[in-house]
Order: C-alpha cells, then sequence, then structure tokens
C-alpha cells in the first residue's frame, strides 16, 4: 500500500536548514522536489538579523565602525573599507597615501582569506575533504599578518574614518612579501587536487548556469558575474583606495557554471598575491590619517559608495542629517542580492547540486541577514 | 530620535545594562532632536548637466523635479508615479541594466514621509545613477519587477523594514522579520529597544528579548 502512494506522488516537499552544514550558517531552502529534480526553491532568510542598520542610526559614526566587521565576517576588512570610504565621500576627505596603501594590502590579504575559507567549504560539501585542511592552514598564515598588523584574526576593525590607527609593525613589508612568495605555489597545489580531477569534474560542469544577461538581471556581481564573462570589477572601474597603481588582471570565464565560478576565484586569489606583493613594495611615507577631526560631523547630504568585496559589490548608501550620528546607513549586501538567483540556478536541476550551487554562491549570511 | 523617545515607554529603563554606549549616551540625545527639523533640501547639491539628464528632462518633463549632482554623485527626483518609467526608459534608452539597489529613508516629519531611493548602474557607461521619490505613508509605489528582477527581493526589505507596500509586487511579505512580526523596525518612530513582545512571548517562551 504504502508503495502506491509513493508511486502516485509526484512532487515533494523538502526542507533544508537552517541547521544544515552545506547551507554555510543558517539559511534555510525550502525545495519543491520531483523525484530528485528540483521544480522551485524559497529561501527563509533573517535568522542572523541583528539590525544593524537601526544600530547604525543610534551609534555616532566612529561608534558603528566596529559592527560593520560582523556582516560578512569571513572577509570583515572590505565591509569595514566601504564604510570608511562612505564616511569619507561624505566629509570629502580622503585617506593618504600610505594608509590607502596599508588598506589594500590588509583587503587583499582578507579578499584571499575570504576566498580560501570558499575553497575549503565548498569542495568539503562536494565531497573533497582533503583541501579544506590546507586552505585553512593558509588562510590562517594571511590573518597571522591581520592580527600581528591590527590584533584581532576575523572581526578586525583594521580601518578608522580617514586613514588608519595603527602604524605598520617592522618586518610588515616583509612579511606580506614572503606571504605570497609562499602563497603562489598553494594555489597550484589547490588546482593539482581538483581542477582535473574527475569527480569535481563531474560534480562542477554545466552545473547551475547563470549567463551573462541573466547575472546582470539578477544583479549579481563578483565571482559569480565574471565567470559568466562579464569583464566588470570595481576596483577597475571605478577604482578606489589607489588600486588605478597596481597592475592586475580581471580574471574571465565564458560557461558561467560552478566549475568556471570556481577557477575564476583561485585566479583572483593569485591576482590579490599580486597586488599584496605591488603594494607592500611601495608603500609611501607619509601620515596615516587625514584630517578629519575628533568629532566626526558630515555636512547634510547622502553617499552610495560601493567596493569589489570578495563576494560582489558591497555598498554603503549614508544619508547624513548634520548631527554625529548617521541619519540613515543603508548596506547593500552582494550576498543578499546574489542569493536571489539561487532560484534560477537550482530549478529544473538534481537536488545534490543544489548543495554545489549554494557553494559556489559564497554566501556569508551575516552579511545577507544583517 | 529612538532612543528618546523609548524612556515614554515602559521597557527600555529596565535592560539598562544592555545598552551599549555608556558614556556618549548622554550627549547624543539632545543631537538628533535638534537634526530632523533639517530638511534634505539643505544639501549642497548642484544641477547636474549632461546629455542625460537634459534627455531625461526632455522626455519626462515635469515628472522630473530635480536633476542633481552631490560629491559628483548624479541623481534625478522624480515623481512617484514617474520612478518605474524613468528606471524603464534608462534601461531601454540609457543602458543602465543593473538594479543596484532599492532602499528608504523615513523623515517622520515630512508631509511625503519616505524617500525612496532606486540606484541603477550600466556597464557600458560605467555610469552610477540614484533615483530618488517621496512618498507620503500608506502610497504604495508600484513594483519594479517588471524592469528589473532584482528588485524582488530588495523591494520586499523595504516592505519589511519600512512598511512601504508595492502595488504589483509578485510576493509582497516579510524577509528577514518573522511574518507575524508588528511593527516596521527601519522607521524612525520604531525604537531601538523595542520589540514585538507578543511575538516574543508566543514563538520564543520568554517575557522578553531585552
Amino acid at each position: 500500500m504504502p508503495d502506491t502512494t509513493f508511486l502516485d506522488s509526484t512532487e515533494l516537499v523538502l526542507n533544508m536548514g537552517p541547521q544544515h552544514p552545506s547551507t554555510h550558517g543558517v539559511l534555510r531552502v525550502i525545495l519543491k522536489l520531483d523525484g530528485e529534480k528540483v521544480l522551485g526553491t524559497d529561501c527563509v532568510i533573517g535568522y542572523l538579523h541583528r539590525g544593524v542598520e537601526k544600530i547604525a542610526e543610534n551609534r555616532t559614526y566612529a561608534q558603528f565602525n566596529p559592527y560593520v566587521d560582523r556582516m560578512d565576517y569571513v572577509a570583515a576588512v572590505s565591509n569595514g573599507l566601504g564604510y570608511c570610504l562612505a564616511v569619507e565621500k561624505l566629509l570629502n576627505v580622503e585617506a593618504p597615501p600610505r594608509a590607502q596603501a596599508i588598506r589594500v594590502i590588509i583587503t587583499e590579504l582578507n579578499r584571499i582569506a575570504s576566498h580560501l575559507v570558499w575553497l575549503g567549504t565548498h569542495a568539503l560539501d562536494i565531497g573533497a575533504i582533503t583541501p579544506v585542511f590546507y586552505c585553512l592552514r593558509e588562510r590562517e598564515e594571511a590573518l597571522k599578518i591581520i592580527e600581528k598588523y591590527c590584533g584581532a584574526r576575523l572581526t578586525t576593525h583594521a580601518f578608522r574614518i580617514g586613514g588608519l590607527q595603527y602604524e605598520t609593525y617592522d618586518g610588515f613589508e616583509k612579511e606580506c612579501e614572503a606571504f605570497c612568495n609562499w602563497f603562489a605555489p598553494k594555489v597550484d597545489e589547490y588546482e593539482e587536487l581538483l581542477s582535473n580531477n574527475r569527480i569535481w569534474l563531474g560534480r562542477m560542469r554545466g552545473v547551475g548556469v547563470l549567463n551573462a544577461d541573466e547575472c546582470k538581471e539578477y544583479g549579481v556581481t563578483g565571482p559569480v558575474l565574471r565567470a559568466s564573462g562579464v569583464k566588470w570589477d570595481l576596483r577597475k572601474a571605478q577604482p578606489y583606495s589607489g588600486y588605478e597603481k597596481y597592475d592586475f588582471e580581471i580574471p574571465t570565464r565564458e560557461n558561467g557554471d560552478t566549475y568556471d565560478r570556481y577557477i575564476v576565484r583561485m585566479q583572483e586569489m593569485r591576482q590579490s598575491a599580486r597586488i599584496v606583493r605591488q603594494a607592500a613594495a611601495s608603500i609611501p611615507d607619509g601620515p596615516i590619517m587625514a584630517k578629519v577631526g575628533k568629532v566626526i560631523k558630515p555636512p547634510v547630504g547622502e553617499a552610495y559608495v560601493s567596493i569589489e568585496a570578495a563576494k560582489g559589490e558591497l555598498g554603503y548608501y549614508v544619508v547624513s542629517d548634520g548631527s554625529t550620528q548617521p541619519y540613515r546607513v543603508r548596506v547593500r549586501p552582494p550576498s543578499f542580492v546574489n542569493l536571489q538567483a539561487l532560484d534560477r540556478m537550482v530549478r529544473g536541476g538534481l537536488i545534490a547540486d543544489v548543495v554545489a550551487i549554494i557553494g559556489t554562491l559564497d554566501i556569508v549570511l551575516g552579511e545577507i541577514d544583517r | 530620535m529612538a532612543d528618546e523617545q523609548k524612556p515614554g515607554g515602559s521597557d527600555p529603563p529596565l535592560p539598562g545594562g544592555g545598552d551599549p554606549p555608556k558614556p556618549p549616551a548622554k550627549p547624543v540625545p539632545p543631537k538628533p532632536a535638534a537634526a530632523p527639523p533639517k530638511p534634505p533640501a539643505t544639501m549642497a547639491a548642484v544641477p547636474w548637466d549632461s546629455d542625460l539628464a537634459r534627455d531625461l528632462k526632455e522626455h519626462f518633463a515635469a515628472e522630473i523635479a530635480e536633476t542633481s549632482s552631490y560629491l559628483g554623485q548624479n541623481f534625478l527626483v522624480v515623481k512617484p508615479e514617474a520612478a518605474i518609467p524613468v528606471l524603464e526608459y534608462l534601461r531601454l534608452e540609457a543602458d543602465f541594466d543593473y538594479l543596484v539597489d532599492i532602499t528608504a529613508v523615513d523623515w517622520p516629519k515630512r508631509a511625503d514621509r519616505f524617500d525612496l531611493v532606486y540606484v541603477v548602474y550600466s556597464f557600458s557607461r560605467n555610469e552610477r545613477v540614484r533615483i530618488k521619490t517621496y512618498i507620503a505613508d500608506g502610497y504604495q509605489p508600484p513594483t519594479a519587477v517588471g524592469v528589473h528582477l532584482t528588485a524582488n527581493w530588495l523591494e520586499r526589505e523595504v516592505f519589511d523594514m519600512f512598511g512601504i507596500s508595492f502595488a504589483g509586487h509578485p510576493d509582497m511579505r516579510r524577509i528577514l522579520m518573522p511574518e507575524e512580526w508588528q511593527g516596521s523596525p527601519l522607521r524612525k518612530d520604531y525604537g531601538i529597544l523595542q520589540q514585538d513582545d507578543r511575538w516574543v512571548r508566543e514563538n520564543l517562551g520568554i517575557e522578553s528579548g531585552q
């Protein structure tokens, strides 16, 4: 008797998460299935909602700075950079060249760390257990530099509005250079493990395809967009913090599938190491703090400033009413917008691919839920 | 603003320990009180003069109230009904094919209470434009989902946080807060310690989350 009911039913609703190791945090996906085929999804998010934007309205500009690190905690430095740049824009000041160079180094090291977490966990989800150990080992070395610089590994509060609080420590440039030299061959090692691995290819080729038009339609940015053949990176398109001074490439691929996104991120790690090396070799002398005054009080106005975070375009829309507290801070998180494309990517695919596609989107729930 | 209204309520004085800004808490309240009366009009924006701005003005005439630029960032102020046609025009005629963000700003003392802000970007022109419209509380702006699919979740978030309901949206539900939650957290009259006590009691089995 149960057999007939089973055969009769064609549609099945399956709940995945919020406590599921492959959802990278507390994402809940309600899947509508026909056998193993995915007919549709509904994402339930908000489990980590802390009201960051509300908190901003009740803190001074400087007080809010540490809070932004708690959004994308895997690449916290980028959050801080975006926020500082937005407030600096409102104040109409620019960080001194020395501060900008150090910011670039720390941010790129953090991008490498973020991509390593993505690679390790993504490979783990798909069934390759080895890379995660290597990835976390290398990530630790990048985080050590950040820790030595500002005292924290993850929620760093590394930058201040107007520049930096801390000078670099002795041997900072050398350590950055040494890290790059040591790290570059490691990427080759990961690629040796994965790029031509038959299981890896089988799980990733042609899975979760998103073409360039669909990416634009859904506002998808970052490595996902670049894997669809759009050569667009805010560091090149609208350079900030002195990125125009460094020589690097924007890796792109054509197919927009999970494998291409993997290749793009691998190459981005190489490019980041390249930027770190150049920046570390040419940190200019000079002050590390612009003149912003003890009390930060931007004139009445508003600004939207965005940066290329590890996951895509991270934007801050800050409105000032002329007081010491922001009137409104809107964070445009890349993960939130990218996750919206999940439905398009998994529809018609197999349920096992949902895990691969969530991994390839590289989402951080802290940033989605804010 | 919110800090100030709270003491009127019954909850917040009790959890005083949970309120992080200890020393700055005193100097802070007077300022927000002085700030809100300043309308955004005092922003030192300059007119935005470009082919695109002229084009838009010609095409939409009185629908566009202002084409300005502040700190080198261009924005339009349009009538509420014109927001979607302008988005569509920018997309089809000027290649602004990427809707970056939709958000709102609450100005409780103003007649048209909310700023509704759209940020669009064009890959081919490498240019960003903000479209702002002032809407009254209760007005239902038409959805932008027909023009950009991204608008779906972004508008849901605006609905969730500000209680602005978009007409014609395919799925107008809360997105970050629990579905049964009462209140719109990012409105200025929603206190920072305020919460939906009933929801907390019923769903978490505790008296207060504070």
